[in-house]
């Protein structure tokens, strides 16, 4: 079922949740609304329900208006982030539920109904905890019962709010996987609303970046890595360093070095700001490469992969490079030694605009993952 | 001293040496004795002072059969209509955003915070003779102060929070997920209402029930206002206990108010049963 929205706005009293906001769900697409908490990426799935009802603007299910249909007509089925099961009813009544609020007309016999929750709890691998209670199961349990509660009544659409926030770290990533293989047999349209980057661009086939009530891109997991539309969405996906430049006539002038603007990039001359992620950036011996001469001030390793803290000569900033161990081995580093860095690629973006990122001509690290942690 | 605590941490920082201890639990004791067990004691043993015959005496004449009866019927009507009114200002409360939601809240405490007296003072310059309304009900014959009506509109108002405030915190710690996911998976309001928010909340309503019937019976300020104290018709159990005491019929007041004792006691059993379903449920719920 094709998703359409057409500049849907919500406000709360004088906050702004949604800003003329429209979006396309392709039939049978998995699509994910990425964005930092108070991004308004709940409150559209909301609307996209019909739980939450909005200020102006359109919600289409394959062309039919939804707005003024109540979340019980909708056939949209909702997967709460604490799960939201009927705490005083057995799994099997908790996913039997959806068939037996029907009106008599449209009610399955019990025969038929027995058939269908037990096909459910077999497609979710939950058949012999059918006359547990919620409290009795694990979080993924819970997770995996609220799916097939939401199943039940054949939806046309899924939505997931937070499907893996309440789950630790390891049952996340199989629930995950499992989620994605399910998606693909059922092929059913389906949003789910997440704030973890990760999560977002390993399972969805269209990410959706929310800021402040707005849509900052739409693309393919691919593309909104690798072709940031903003600053934003630079900082917000992965780590990023940031350095004020100059740029003149298709040459970027950044802390002693020079190099030219990414192919296909269409800057105005002037000051700008350059985004690099940490593995964009070459260390190469002195001498060898011209570009950003700095000290290597310190090393982190996670294993496989070297992390480098690099002060940069002719500028007050630290920058963060990425590397294999095999070339950090190859290249001889240790602290205190002068290297030339040269960012392979890196999105530029005018400063001056309004976006209070690219306005504050600071030096700096920015890294989300750090970022994010703080603000939990 | 510091030391000692480091080195044995096992030892709970909070408790007492065994004398303090000792004392405290002493002078709880005492004291429950002392106020509540004595005092109950006393009123089956005066009851009881002249024998079976004599408390079978008091129970079962005319009058007292008559004030229990209209205690019964009191609570009867009291308590399903407060049960209705908790339900659904409950319901209001905790489930839905509305302007003058914190003013309702404060209504609904309104009775614990008036003394019972003024309560019943309220329906008396309202329904009484000279009253409000007083002339338009003496011209249609109907009569409310001094007679059931009027009792039952007191009880009703002093027994109002009971099911309410049980209520109102334990939804709101659900919280309306569960209700909305119903009503995602096409439950109307009604079958969302009697399958997910009624069935959540059981053991609190029946609480809130028990303790809304034991004031229901016992209640004696409000009622003492409305009634009238007429025998036979506008008593209560309680009033009926005063009125006996003050007659120095020792045996047959404390015949009666042994039964509102009895009462008092079956609801406390009850109560304790019934906190321990709910923590139970809500216990294995958390679990």
């Amino acid at each position: 079922m094709r998703v359409e929205i057409r500049q849907l706005t919500k406000t709360f009293d004088a906050y702004t949740a949604l800003d003329a906001v429209s979006l396309d769900v392709r039939d049978g697409q998995f699509c994910a609304l990425l964005g930092p908490s108070g991004s308004g990426k709940t409150t559209l799935l909301r609307i996209i329900a019909g739980l939450e009802f909005p200020d102006a603007g359109e919600v289409r299910f394959a062309g039919e208006d939804m707005v003024r249909r109540d979340a019980r007509e909708r056939q949209v089925g909702f997967v709460f982030q604490h799960y939201a099961l009927f705490r005083h009813m057995s799994v099997f009544e908790n996913v039997a539920f959806g068939l037996r609020v029907r009106p008599r007309r449209a009610r399955p016999s019990e025969a038929q109904i027995r058939e269908r929750v037990m096909e459910l709890l077999r497609l979710v691998q939950l058949k012999r905890l059918a006359s547990r209670y919620p409290n009795q199961l694990s979080g993924g349990q819970r997770q995996r019962v609220a799916l097939a509660r939401a199943l039940a009544i054949e939806p046309r659409i899924l939505l997931l709010d937070e499907p893996f926030g309440a789950l630790d770290a390891k049952v996340r990533k199989d629930l995950r996987r499992w989620l994605r293989d399910l998606h693909r047999r059922l092929g059913l349209t389906s949003v789910f609303v997440t704030h973890d980057q990760e999560e977002a661009l390993e399972l969805a086939d269209q990410v959706v970046l929310m800021r402040e009530g707005q849509i900052e891109q739409i693309g393919s997991p691919r593309e909104i890595y690798d072709r940031p539309a903003t600053p934003f969405v630079y900082e917000f996906l992965g780590s990023a360093n940031r350095l004020s430049c100059r740029v003149r006539a298709g040459l970027v002038d950044v802390a002693g070095g020079r190099f030219e603007t990414p192919f296909g990039v269409a800057i105005p001359d002037g000051p700008a700001t350059l985004f690099v992620r940490p593995h964009d950036l070459a260390v190469e011996p002195v001498g060898r490469a011209h570009g950003i001469l700095a000290t290597l001030t310190s090393v982190m390793t996670t294993g496989p992969t070297f992390r480098l803290q690099l002060a940069l000569e002719h500028a007050e900033a630290e920058l963060e490079a990425e590397m294999a161990k095999s070339r950090f081995d190859a290249l001889g580093l240790a602290p205190g030694t002068s290297v030339m860095l040269r960012p392979v690629e890196f999105g530029l973006f005018p400063t001056g605009g309004s976006d209070p990122a690219v306005a504050i001509p600071i030096l700096q690290t920015v890294d989300s993952h750090h970022r994010e942690a703080a603000v939990a | 001293m510091l030391a000692s605590v480091s080195l044995y941490p096992a030892r709970v920082v909070t408790a007492d040496r065994p004398a303090v201890r000792t004392i405290l639990i002493a002078t709880a004791l005492a004291f429950l004795i002392l106020f509540l067990l004595l005092p109950l004691l006393a009123v089956f043993i005066e009851a009881l002072r002249q024998g079976l015959g004599a408390y079978l005496v008091g129970i079962t004449e005319p009058d007292a059969l008559a004030a229990i009866r209209l205690t019964l019927l009191v609570a009867a009507i009291a308590v399903p209509l407060n049960l209705v009114f908790g339900i659904a200002a409950a319901w209001a409360i905790a489930k839905f955003e509305f302007k003058g939601k914190s003013l309702l809240t404060t209504l609904i405490d309104l009775p614990f915070s008036v003394s019972p007296v003024i309560a019943g003072l309220i329906y008396v310059l309202l329904f009484g003779a000279q009253g409000l309304l007083g002339p338009w009900l003496a011209e249609h014959d109907i009569k409310i102060i001094f007679a059931v009506p009027g009792i039952v509109l007191a009880t009703v108002f002093v027994t109002f929070p009971f099911v309410a405030r049980e209520l109102i915190p334990l939804m709101q710690e659900q919280g309306t997920e569960e209700e909305e996911a119903a009503r995602m998976l096409g439950a109307g309001a009604f079958q969302i209402f009697l399958r997910v928010t009624l069935p959540n909340v059981k053991w609190g309503l029946l609480y809130g029930v028990l303790l809304c019937n034991a004031r229901a019976m016992g209640e004696f300020g409000a009622v003492s206002v409305v009634s009238g104290h007429i025998r036979g018709l506008t008593n209560t159990m309680p009033l009926h206990v005063e009125i006996l005491y003050n007659e120095y019929n020792f045996v047959a007041a404390f015949a009666v108010a042994s039964l509102l004792t009895l009462l008092a006691l079956l609801t406390l059993v009850l109560k304790v049963a019934l906190e321990w379903r709910s923590q139970h449920a809500r216990g294995a719920l958390e679990g």
